[in-house]
């Protein structure tokens, strides 16, 4: 337990009703959405209101040297959330205010708690949007979304979060709070401090206040499923449309196990012997549309791939239905669902595809592989049961060599979940000795006492 | 062994949770206070620590498992099918073996904030004595069972003259057609006569003949969801012998809730009992919802009311009418189509849309008695929802959803009226055929 002295202090901040000490509230704080990772009960949970109630919060756990945790909804896949080290869990939740929708300068300032879906619709009606979609966008935060730098659907043509970051307002390890960036698109000024915490995943300091950049909604799109029967005519389509000058704003890919545990669990209609389904949408000024849609037909056709053209709303959701039905189908076959986010570059996707088939053989594991194709970022998503410590042991094995498959292949660690906890110890492949200690030099000279996210990315 | 026996039987659903979080983006509940262990996602993760020994079934668990309405969004979002609200029931049942139930009242009364409200349940006391009901007291004039009353915040009027007691046992059909069994369900039978009186209206129109045992009772579900499965059980089993004896083809509910007794619940909690238990699921396979009685099985759609006089609203020539999902009836008994069907059928009506109709209205039965604060706050955005369709009459296949909007109606300063579909059509059909008005009073 934290002394009396930390909760009083916090009590005093923060009043009563902001401070969860109940064990069984503290049990609710001790996980995130990450697989195969153990509990690990923080010692109190704080859900301030305002940028002051985060300082004081930062400060008590200066003076007590408790680390703390910031966590918005524990959606994120690394173990980023989870207070291994005990401490202070800071609940974003409370602070949930749209501070303002600038539509002249397109962009909207926010609390961290504010949930990325709620966002999208109330610029909608400006006709804006937000565009970076993770699966979680009804769920994740926009806090949490920035500190994972949050990636989607519709990265190879929007971009990830990254892209859209304009200014943060930043709580720091030692309570004096920053504000770096603002409304302007262009800002040179000094280092790109926004671009340091962007990803920093909660290890550099407390998101409080942030600025995005939206854009204009496309005024239309143009969606189509295209089944392949190998899996060189699917790579031969990706790499043919990008090279008709086309960027799709999805271009999506499941492998020969989604589409078969997809119709085994939907009935969407899709052949059980296909190697590939890619599914594409392009996105923007309906004539441009009409012209990158039949190009990406005429692609399509030509390396020998099914069409189907959705032609109305309800064509289009029947079209996504079976994207969207991968991770639920998949996850419904065994208890324990894996899902990694090794990224490759575009061209070594096919490559990276016939290795995750060799690793599932090898390993002997169910891997049904879904993904963004079009950014080379896939979801390799492993089928297991946790009780089955043997087949485990063999998850992790089969992890251990899909990263170093993606290294490889000149690929990363992750596309869009982060490090965290739980990939913290492929860092040094991807990064080398300098990249580490580049690492542990910007930690050491914004958190040297370790209170923030301690453990996580680097010690 | 089922989910009642134990957390055991609910092991594999806790297993599947793989704490996406998905649910968080639907319950009801967390939306309003932000807290995860509101969540399924929190809920499941509790029973999951319970079953590993990580903390025991404290009074602090027992007060978290109460904050879920069983409304099923999160299982309808769920990616991996994780059945929350079975794991919540099947937990709380847990706590309720290891710590006893909470002294009944206590458990009630707890929430009971408002003075009106206070005045008003004991108001249902008194009246329940003078209709010759005795209450759940220490030891003299215990009824065989509780009713779902008693956990129930009522706002309405009880009846002065119950349903069961204001219909014979037997209502038309000149001896031909299919045999209904009608389970009139507490709220129905003390409250919402009006109800029961349409369905008995609308089916007598239907050409079948309408059996109501008088010797039916609760069904359960109050004493369900809080956790006591042995009463539970025991009260499923004498309501299988009810309608076992009744000869009925059909068994009909005019209230979800009770439906999931029928169809889910008696089954479940029966699961481990070699000779009631393939009666319950016989039971449970003839059991159909109202609406779902008139359009799937009846052919009530093809065959609307007579074109007799029709619902209008001076001015607009169309009586706009909204729909409210219960919760029991869209999600665990998936009939979404079939109400909308009924009401479209009734001359006159305008069906309109509100947003998410299918957003639980907060009412849960006790839940909104527990936890009237988080249960008002759910219900101002279906208030909301209901005002921004424009429309003069909210229809809802459930006389608890029924109550609850209506109050929450009230305290929003609306005028809505709040109505079965099934009461909508018993009025075409009145109008159309002359049905007549209500039937007297034929049996005790
Ligand atoms: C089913 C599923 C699908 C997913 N799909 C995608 C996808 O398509 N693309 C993708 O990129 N991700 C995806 N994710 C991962 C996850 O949803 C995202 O990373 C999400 O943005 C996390 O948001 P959150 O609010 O849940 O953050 P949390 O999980 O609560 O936190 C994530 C990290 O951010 C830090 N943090 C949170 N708030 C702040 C703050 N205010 N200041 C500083 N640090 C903070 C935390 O300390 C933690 O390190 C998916 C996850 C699941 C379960
Ligand atoms: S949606 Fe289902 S799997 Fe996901 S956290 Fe909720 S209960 Fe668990
Ligand atoms: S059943 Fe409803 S109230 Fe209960 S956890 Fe699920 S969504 Fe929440």
């Amino acid at each position: 337990m934290p002394s009396r002295e930390v909760l009083d202090a916090l009590k005093g901040a923060l009043g009563c009703d902001q401070v969860l000490t109940d064990r069984e509230d503290l049990l609710c704080y001790a996980y995130d959405a990450t697989a195969d990772m153990p509990r690990h009960l923080p010692e109190v949970v704080v859900t301030p209101r305002s940028t002051e109630e985060v300082v004081q919060v930062v400060q008590v756990a200066n003076r007590f040297k408790v680390p703390i945790y910031t966590r918005g909804s524990g959606t994120n896949l690394s173990g980023g959330t989870v207070p291994t080290r005990g401490g202070i869990v800071l609940s974003t939740l409370l602070m949930d205010k749209i501070l303002e929708i600038d539509h002249q300068n397109l962009t909207a300032t926010v609390q961290p708690g504010v949930i990325i879906q709620d966002l999208n619709d109330a610029v909608a009606c400006y006709g804006l949007i937000y565009p970076p979609d993770p699966g979680t966008v009804t769920t994740a935060t926009m806090g949490g979304s920035v500190a994972e730098c949050s990636g989607g659907l519709r990265g190879l043509k929007y971009g990830v979060t990254k892209h859209y970051v304009m200014g943060l307002e930043v709580v720091l390890a030692d309570g004096q709070v920053l504000r770096a960036g603002g409304k302007t698109v262009k800002n040179v000024t000094a280092y790109d401090l926004v671009k340091l915490f962007t990803g920093s995943e909660g290890t550099l300091g407390i998101f409080t206040e942030i600025t995005v950049k939206l854009v204009p909604a496309p005024e239309a799109r143009r969606s189509m499923l295209a089944v392949f029967k190998d899996l060189s005519s699917a790579a031969r389509t990706i790499n043919g449309i990008i090279a008709a000058k086309v960027i799709p704003a999805t271009l999506e890919i499941m492998d020969n196990m989604t589409i078969r545990t997809v119709e085994n669990y939907a009935r969407v209609g899709l052949p059980m012997d296909a190697a590939a389904v890619l599914l594409i949408e392009v996105d923007g000024i309906a004539e441009v549309v009409a012209r990158e849609a039949e190009a990406v037909a005429r692609v399509c056709r030509e390396n020998g791939g099914e069409l189907t053209e959705a032609r109305s709303d309800a064509d289009r959701d029947r079209l996504w239905a079976a994207r969207r039905a991968a991770l639920p189908a998949l996850a419904q076959l065994r208890p324990t669902t894996v899902l990694e986010d090794a990224t490759v570059p575009r061209s070594r996707v096919p490559d990276m595809l016939l290795a995750l088939q060799e690793i599932a053989a090898k390993y002997n594991l169910r891997i049904g592989t879904f993904g963004h194709a079009g950014d080379g970022n896939l979801h390799p998503t492993i089928l297991a049961d946790e009780r089955d410590r043997e087949e485990m042991q063999r998850v992790h094995q089969a992890v251990d060599e899909i990263f170093r498959v993606a290294l490889e292949l000149g690929g990363t660690l992750s596309g869009e979940h982060g490090i965290g906890e739980a990939k913290k110890k492929y860092l040094e492949w991807e990064l080398g000795p300098a990249g580490m200690d580049v690492l542990r030099r910007i930690k050491q000279a914004l958190d040297p006492d370790r209170l923030l996210n301690p453990g996580k990315v680097v010690d | 062994m089922g989910i009642y026996g134990g957390l055991d039987g609910v092991r594999e659903e806790i297993i599947k949770c793989m704490k996406c979080g998905n649910c968080l983006a639907v319950c009801p509940i967390y939306k309003e206070n932000k807290r995860e262990a509101a969540s399924a996602r929190g809920k499941v993760q509790m029973a999951d620590a319970i079953l590993k020994g990580e903390i025991g079934c404290t009074a602090g668990i027992a007060d978290r498992l109460a904050l879920c309405l069983t409304c099923r969004a999160c299982v309808a979002a769920c990616p991996s099918g994780v059945e929350a609200d079975q794991v919540v029931l099947s937990a709380r049942a847990e706590v309720v073996r290891q710590r006893g139930l909470p002294r009944a009242k206590g458990a009630i009364f707890a929430g009971l904030k408002r003075r009106k409200l206070f005045h008003a349940a004991l108001r249902v006391g008194a009246r329940l004595q003078r209709l010759g009901l005795a209450r759940i007291d220490r030891d003299k004039a215990r009824p065989r069972f509780p009713i779902g009353l008693d956990t129930r915040r009522v706002i309405a009027p009880l009846a002065a003259v119950s349903l069961r007691q204001q219909l014979p046992s037997l209502v038309g059909g000149n001896g031909a057609g299919l045999r209904v069994g009608f389970f009139t369900g507490c709220l129905i039978n003390y409250l919402y006569t009006d109800i029961g009186q349409a369905v008995v209206q609308v089916l007598d129109h239907y050409g079948a003949r309408v059996i109501i045992p008088p010797d039916q009772h609760c069904c359960g579900t109050p004493v369900m969801v809080h956790g006591d499965a042995a009463t539970a059980r025991d009260m499923a089993r004498s309501q299988v012998n009810v309608f076992s004896a009744a000869n009925v083809d059909v068994i009909v509910v005019a209230c979800p809730t009770c439906g999931c007794a029928f169809k889910h619940n008696y089954p479940a909690l029966l699961e481990g009992d070699r000779v009631y238990r393939e009666r319950a699921q016989g039971l449970a396979a003839i059991t159909y919802d109202i609406t779902e009685l008139l359009v799937d099985k009846l052919g009530m759609g093809s065959n609307p009311p007579g074109s007799g006089k029709s619902h209008t609203v001076p001015g607009t020539g169309k009586l706009r009418v909204t729909y409210h999902d219960p919760c029991h009836l869209v999600r665990s008994q998936r009939l979404k189509v079939q109400p909308r069907e009924m009401l479209r059928a009734v001359p006159g009506v305008s069906l309109v849309e509100m947003k998410a109709p299918d957003r639980c209205c907060g009412g849960a039965g006790s839940f909104s008695l527990t936890h009237y604060d988080i249960s008002m706050r759910i219900g101002a955005r279906k208030a909301a929802d209901i005002g921004a369709t424009g429309a003069a009459v909210v229809a809802t296949s459930c006389p608890g959803c029924r109550m609850h909007i209506t109050d929450v109606l009230s305290r929003h300063g609306m005028a809505q009226r709040v109505v079965h579909p099934v009461q909508l059509l018993a009025e075409a059909c009145r109008a159309g055929s002359g049905v007549g008005g209500e039937r007297g009073t034929a049996h005790g």
